[in-house]
């Protein structure tokens, strides 16, 4: 039996109600967005559920939208069934005062290292992870780079002394 | 190993230091490793005990970068992922905008950009094979097939200009037709490379030193790979054929006839095994896809890009004479298209697994967050539960079978 769209949304709004998932079609990916509270039960569930099967985890990243009060930060799931061969993409959103989310770790085991990345750049506190600390950035950093508030540098200042750069000083 | 061990035979004296193993740091800049990165290794003799890996020393912070760049300018941040095998970055780059935009690219770009990913493919896994070959002792090898990755690197020049960070492509197509050096270059490689390849086989596949030293090291289940999001040639040495290529075909996969080789253990010699049947299959592909832009006639012989104006750049005989030229080759240069607004993820089969961009724009002029999935950094941290138990010379070759690469590892 394939599985459609339409198996994957009528077996998760039964589980888990209608009116707590939010279904989106429009774009590439089947993507769902749902409570915060909820990620680890629909993940095990699109896990175990056998006409899901959804075992396989090929992404995991957070995204930052300043301007959506109350759920600054989207942590995104990128799920397939290997055997059916239907993508799913999974979405919750974390308020930035307190980005508490439970870990993912110990259904897949690949997502430790995937949610220290999504730490070390969003600061999204993944609750029960193994051992949360940074990865690609240095441990003393006190801040998550990726966040909206940081901007690279303005290329165009020209407060700079070139001259720390290796151009010389002829430039400014 | 027995409980006996040779440690716990020793009287220590009196007030001397309990810990009965040694750490040993394996990297960063340890010549075995062939990238920066850091293995603390715990060693009982020379036995691993535990490990742990330290990675990051060269973050170039892409995805930061990427967020104030237009499209094409990101291109040659993707060369710098899996630098082994940087064309297949870039198409698939190419190719997730053009998911994006909505660009429908004619089936000769799709086929030449199946021969450049194959080639980037055989001199991924040429490398990695034979650098397991150096780990084991056997350096002749590594020195024999290099004279043909040289090859494949001239043929990339003469479409791009580079060798080893390419920037190949543009958004719809190539930035100029492929020259007549670079079918005749092809068809040299094609004649000569699967006698080298052979050759090369010759000398590793039945080796009985080769063998002994590469299997049964290193070994992961298919459940634990799978667990582990394994992805490419490690996964299928374990026995699970997925393959970007199939489950999803892209820039027209569909029309060629391959294998998928797996192997059975997940072994070191496995993943040996895939990634000499996989360029095996690569060559097959190339030949195939070759014939089929030979075949081609008239018109359509000549295309190599789409037409996509506010990506592609016009040619530069019109930018000097046509106004509507000029101003498109300035807006592009300066970034000034807005991207419409969506979220893609598009993956290809890169070198190592799935290589994955998830794009989500705006409405801007950039992208508003790019996410690679790059295969390297989420399997290297099954390396701890893949080296346990074994012998420090095995955890070596490990590590050069997974064909762990510095820069797809830290981005």
């Amino acid at each position: 039996m394939a599985l459609t769209n339409d198996t994957i949304k009528e077996q998760l709004n039964t589980k888990f109600g209608a009116d707590q998932l939010q279904w989106d079609e429009s774009s590439d990916i089947l993507t769902v967005v749902i409570p915060r509270e909820l990620n680890l039960k629909v993940l095990q569930f699109l896990f175990d559920e056998p006409a899901l099967g959804f075992r396989f985890l090929t992404d995991l990243c957070a995204v930052h939208y300043p301007d959506n009060a109350g759920g600054e930060l989207a942590v995104v799931y990128h799920l397939h069934n290997l055997v059916e061969n239907v993508r799913l993409r999974l979405k919750l959103f974390a308020p930035i005062e307190k980005p508490d989310v439970y870990t993912a770790s110990n259904i897949f085991a690949g997502a430790n290292w995937m949610e220290r990345e999504t730490y070390d750049f969003f600061g999204v506190n993944f609750v029960g992870h193994p051992n949360l600390r940074r990865i690609l950035n240095v441990d003393e950093m006190d801040y998550f780079p990726l966040r909206k508030e940081y901007p690279l540098e303005d290329q165009t200042r020209i407060d700079k002394d070139d001259e720390m750069f290796g151009r010389g000083g002829s430039y400014n | 190993m027995s409980d006996q061990s040779v440690v716990q035979h020793i009287p220590l004296p009196e007030g001397s230091i309990q810990k009965q193993t040694t750490t040993m740091n394996l990297g960063p800049t340890h010549p075995a490793t062939h990238g920066v990165f850091q293995n603390v290794l715990e060693l009982n003799g020379e036995t691993i005990v535990d490990a742990e890996q330290t990675v990051g020393y060269i973050h170039r912070a892409f995805e930061k970068l990427a967020e104030r760049r237009p499209l094409y300018q990101v291109t040659p941040i993707t060369d710098r992922l899996n630098y082994c095998s940087s064309p297949i970055n870039n198409m698939g780059w190419h190719m997730t905008c053009e998911k994006l935009l909505g660009v429908q690219t004619p089936k000769r770009v799709d086929y030449l950009r199946v021969i450049i990913m194959e080639l980037a493919r055989i001199t991924d896994h040429l490398i990695c094979n034979s650098i397991v070959g150096v780990d084991t002792g056997a350096f002749t090898g590594f020195l024999y097939v290099m004279q043909y990755r040289e090859l494949v690197y001239e043929i990339y020049e003469e479409v791009c200009g580079s060798r080893l960070t390419t920037n190949i492509g543009r958004i719809g197509g190539f930035e100029r037709d492929f020259n007549d050096i670079a079918f005749q270059k092809l068809e040299k490689f094609l004649k000569e490379y699967p006698v080298v390849l052979k050759e090369f086989e010759n000398l590793f596949n039945r080796n009985r030193i080769f063998m002994e030293r590469t299997q049964g090291g290193g070994a992961i289940s298919a459940e634990r790979a799978l667990a582990y999001s394994f992805t490419g040639p490690n996964l299928r040495a374990a026995g699970v054929d997925y393959d970007v290529r199939v489950a999803k075909p892209y820039s027209s996969y569909e029309d060629f006839e391959f294998d998928i080789p797996v192997g059975t253990t997940g072994d070191n010699y496995d993943r040996f095994m895939v990634r000499n049947g996989e360029m095996w299959q690569s060559l097959r592909i190339i030949e195939q896809a070759y014939r089929k832009v030979q075949d081609m006639k008239g018109t359509e012989n000549d295309v190599y890009h789409a037409d996509v104006p506010e990506y592609y750049l016009p040619e530069k005989k019109d930018v000097y004479t046509k106004m509507e030229a000029l101003i498109w080759h300035f807006k592009i240069i300066m970034g000034e298209i807005d991207i419409p607004k969506g979220e893609v993820y598009h993956a290809v089969e890169g070198g190592n697994g799935e290589l994955g961009y998830y794009l989500i724009s705006d409405g801007g002029r950039t992208p508003y967050r790019l996410h690679f999935r790059r295969p390297c950094f989420i399997y290297y941290q099954a390396y701890p539960e893949l080296v346990k138990g074994s012998m420090l010379s095995d955890a070596i070759v490990t590590l050069s079978s997974l064909n762990l690469i510095a820069g797809e590892l830290d981005a």
